[in-house]
């Protein structure tokens, strides 16, 4: 199985210019692929990995679906903050959350040109 | 483990989209604990959760009941929702009945029951039109 190079949950933040609002102690995870996605069924179906998950969907279920998925690291783009329900119950699952100013395309882009180019499935 | 049954029973309210998930949840937290491998936790907790989403999206929530032995983890979640009338379309990828607004949630794209039945040993499906839906997932813990 191919792997991106690994880079570290703070290289991402700075990459993406991100402001962290859930598991601020991660900052040191490693990151070797990720997955963008609005649709959570298939970010279940095609994941193998425990990859980092972007994505401009904001509810519960996101959270949901990475608990179950094993997923670690979670960002909204387009700059959605997701509310305190959400940002709490990720915190109670050791989910660190994201959010970027950044678009789909232009976050998932950022992070492949910066050698994440693992694609977790 | 030994010989014992571990079984667990919940209640899964069907007008609340947002906390459902919270019985798959649970489980996943059981199966870690009993120190069952990682894959095999993920394949039980990702089809639980499906099936899950499944009986509050279509059917108003249910109920979920889970046993697990040295063996094999079981879930079978019950509705009384309306049924699935052709249990073939319902198994293509693709195929849903989903309501717009499940969709803009992220869900309801047709991949519930494949995701299932891509992550179980075994999926048994029984349903009667009017009446309601049991889903049995099996998940063995031996090869």
């Amino acid at each position: 199985m191919y792997r991106g190079a690994a880079m570290k949950l703070r290289d991402v933040v700075s990459i993406l210019d991100a402001e962290i609002l859930a598991g601020s102690e991660n900052l040191d995870l490693e990151i070797t692929s990720a997955c963008g996605s609005d649709l959570m069924s298939d970010v279940m179906a095609y994941v193998k990995e425990n990859v980092l998950l972007l994505t401009g969907l904001v509810n519960p279920q996101v959270i949901r679906t990475a608990e179950m998925m094993d997923i670690k690291v979670v960002v909204f783009v387009r700059g959605k903050v997701p509310g305190k329900n959400i940002v709490d119950l990720a915190a109670e699952k050791g989910i660190s959350v994201l959010t970027t100013r950044e678009p789909m395309f232009v976050a998932c882009g950022k992070l492949y040109s910066a050698g994440l180019t693992g694609r977790g499935a | 483990m030994g010989d014992n049954v571990i079984k667990l029973d919940y209640v899964i309210p069907g007008d609340d989209f947002s906390v459902a998930g919270e019985a798959s949840s649970n489980v996943k937290k059981v199966l870690n604990q009993l120190g069952i491998p990682p894959f095999i936790v993920k394949k039980a907790t990702i089809s639980m959760y499906e099936a899950e989403i499944n009986s509050v999206i279509h059917a108003g929530g249910g109920n979920a009941h889970v046993e697990i032995d040295n063996e094999k983890i079981v879930v079978e979640i019950t509705d009384q929702g309306p049924g699935i009338p052709d249990i073939e379309l319902a198994m293509q990828e693709g195929y849903s009945t989903a309501p717009d607004e499940i969709r803009e949630l992220g869900f309801g794209a047709g991949m519930g029951l494949p995701n299932i039945k891509r992550y179980s040993d075994e999926l048994e499906i029984n349903t009667e039109v009017g009446k309601g839906t049991t889903v049995r997932i099996t998940i063995r813990l031996k090869a």
